[in-house]
């Protein structure tokens, strides 16, 4: 065993916990974004210990109770072998898809240096339409071992509609690579630097356009959710299955998402890259933003903690039982954080931290402006999905065909000649 | 070490995997090992270093000529008939000896090069580097192919369409 191999195996255990943790946040997300958009409050009765509800993302843990231990229910005329297998391709496919996908700049920390990317391919983006491009395994398998119409009806259109955007997608990336030079995704961000209008979002946005849209259709996301449409074909393709088997095509969905987010983040909005500060600036100036990063945190935890001790005051007969005092308790964690981190800083303000420490920092904070601009783009799936309609099927492959692959093919022309020019 | 026995896996994983394509009675199921199968083609090629070509087995083959395939037999409705088994007949001689003839031959090229060392992970075959090649030495070739690709979509229009 060596260091490597060990490396390597921890790396992939944080990527693919960090997608899985975010899925039942996402979950909340979406129920709470559907039930505001709809003018509705949303989850909110569940708790842990009758106290906690956490605004609702409680439910989410009782949902994921419910899936485990709900009755695992198959078909009578079901094909056995592949339906059981279906599902775990889902996951599969949407979770290695992010194996390619750096997180942050290398972390050096003294000889080590430490990359949160699985494989730094050459042929990076090629490996993710390869990966995606697999996802119809999914749908077909599904769709035909579940040996129903309404499955197979969503199969034929899934397949369809994910092999026909697949196209534009690849296209709309054509550009990229004619501006970054290169198929890898650490070149593609490093390419597009720390200036907002640098970024291939406001350089190339007919490109972003076609991605984001292809997007949408590969994740069976509405407007593009056809292959399920539960107006016409009751849950389409996942019509049969149950309980975890279920669950898992649920987890595919949202992990598609989050890596869809990952990647648009990385290819069209520059990465680990802060708009207008440099990596350069980060490094040479680490001390200020940690201080500055530290005021900010303790006026912001005050601040949370004196807003939730008002919302406590003003509503604490409002349910009449324990659940008035969730607000209370978090007005005092908040407080107790808030006096923590001043006391530390009254007492560590002056030390410079060593280099590892600064290293470590600013690779943590690089992977979280990854996670804020990915989460960014996840609320707009949400959004859209309960904002616009769904399409119909002869609207959807004339989109497809007749008008986003000769876009993608003008985009490149054109692309082309700007690059000439230049 | 590690990579020795990834190989031998995804060597048993192909050869497997391609018996079971020629072997299986329902179409569909041969269709999915195929996809298997080249699946696996492309886990050799990355264990030997050329990353980029086996992404690209992964995309063009597994991702979209063996999801055609498995597309086409869904849609043919195939009735109990025809999803009768199908053994190897003895009046196909000419089968067996062409097996054992390559057989052979397979078994001589393992016994020849088993001593040799393969460059493997050393051959790094950058996409650059492959597409400067197809664009300059062997644009020609390179061009034949998609005019013989292009003959085969308009031929397929033909056959399928009865009137044009």
């Amino acid at each position: 065993m060596s260091i490597e191999l060990i490396l390597s195996f921890v790396k992939v255990l944080i990527v693919f916990m960090m997608i899985l943790q975010l899925v039942p946040l996402l979950i909340w997300m979406e129920r709470k974004g559907a039930a505001y958009i709809q003018d509705r409050r949303g989850p909110n009765r569940a708790a842990l210990f009758g106290i906690f509800r956490l605004g609702g993302i409680i439910h989410s843990l009782s949902d994921a109770v419910k899936l485990m231990v709900k009755a695992d229910f198959n078909g009578a005329y079901v094909y056995k072998p592949l339906f059981i297998i279906a599902p775990m391709i889902a996951l599969f496919v949407a979770t290695s898809t992010a194996a390619v996908i750096p997180f942050a700049e290398p972390l050096v920390l003294g000889k080590i240096t430490f990359n949160l990317q699985v494989a730094d391919l050459n042929a990076g983006l090629i490996y993710v339409f390869a990966m995606s491009s697999l996802s119809v395994y999914t749908l077909l398998l599904s769709g035909w071992a579940s040996n129903s119409k309404y499955s197979l009806l969503g199969m034929a259109r899934a397949a369809a509609q994910l092999i026909s955007y697949e196209i534009a997608m690849g296209l709309s990336v054509v550009t990229l690579f004619l501006v970054a030079g290169s198929f890898r995704l650490n070149d593609i961000v490093a390419d597009q630097g720390a200036m907002l209008f640098h970024w291939n979002a406001f350089r190339l946005p007919l490109s972003f356009i076609i991605f984001f849209t292809a997007l949408f259709a590969e994740a069976n996301r509405l407007p593009f959710d056809l292959p399920e449409g539960e107006a016409e074909l009751t849950a389409g393709y996942h019509t049969e299955y149950s309980s975890m088997r279920f669950a898992l095509f649920f987890l595919g969905e949202y992990a598609h998402m989050i890596v869809g987010s990952l990647i648009v983040t990385m290819l069209f909005f520059g990465g680990w890259h802060i708009p207008f500060v440099s990596s350069e600036f980060l490094r040479a100036n680490t001390m200020q933003v940690i201080h500055f990063l530290w005021l900010a945190g303790i006026g912001g935890t005050f601040t949370l903690g004196a807003a939730l001790l008002l919302w406590w005051k003003k509503r604490r007969h409002f349910w009449g039982d324990k659940r008035d005092l969730e607000h209370l308790i978090f007005a005092i964690l908040f407080g107790a954080l808030g006096a923590a981190l001043a006391l530390a800083y009254a007492l560590f303000s002056d030390a410079v931290f060593p280099v590892w420490a600064q290293n470590l920092f600013i690779f943590l904070l690089q992977m979280k402006v990854v996670l804020i601009k990915t989460l960014f783009f996840v609320s707009v799936f949400i959004w859209v999905r309960w904002t616009l309609p769904r399409f119909r099927y002869d609207q959807l492959m004339n989109l497809g065909w007749k008008v986003m692959i000769p876009l993608g093919l003008l985009n490149v022309l054109l692309t082309g000649i700007w690059l000439l020019v230049k | 070490m590690f990579e020795t026995i990834i190989f031998f896996v995804l060597a048993g994983m192909a050869i497997t995997s391609a018996l079971l394509v020629i072997s299986r009675v329902n179409p569909l199921i041969s269709a999915l090992w195929l996809a298997v199968c080249l699946a696996s083609v492309a886990g050799l090629f990355a264990t030997l270093g050329a990353t980029f070509l086996a992404v690209l087995q992964l995309l063009v083959y597994a991702g979209a000529i063996a999801v055609l395939f498995i597309f086409v037999v869904m849609l043919i409705d195939l009735g109990p008939q025809a999803l009768k088994m199908r053994l190897m007949s003895f009046r196909n001689v000419f089968a067996t000896m062409a097996t054992l003839y390559f057989g052979l031959l397979i078994f001589i090229n393992v016994a020849r090069f088993s001593h040799g060392d393969l460059p493997s992970n050393q051959i790094n075959v950058t996409p650059k580097i492959l597409g400067q090649l197809l664009l300059t030495k062997y644009a020609v070739p390179f061009e034949l192919a998609s005019l013989l690709l292009t003959v085969a979509v308009v031929g397929a229009v033909v056959l399928a369409k009865k009137k044009l």
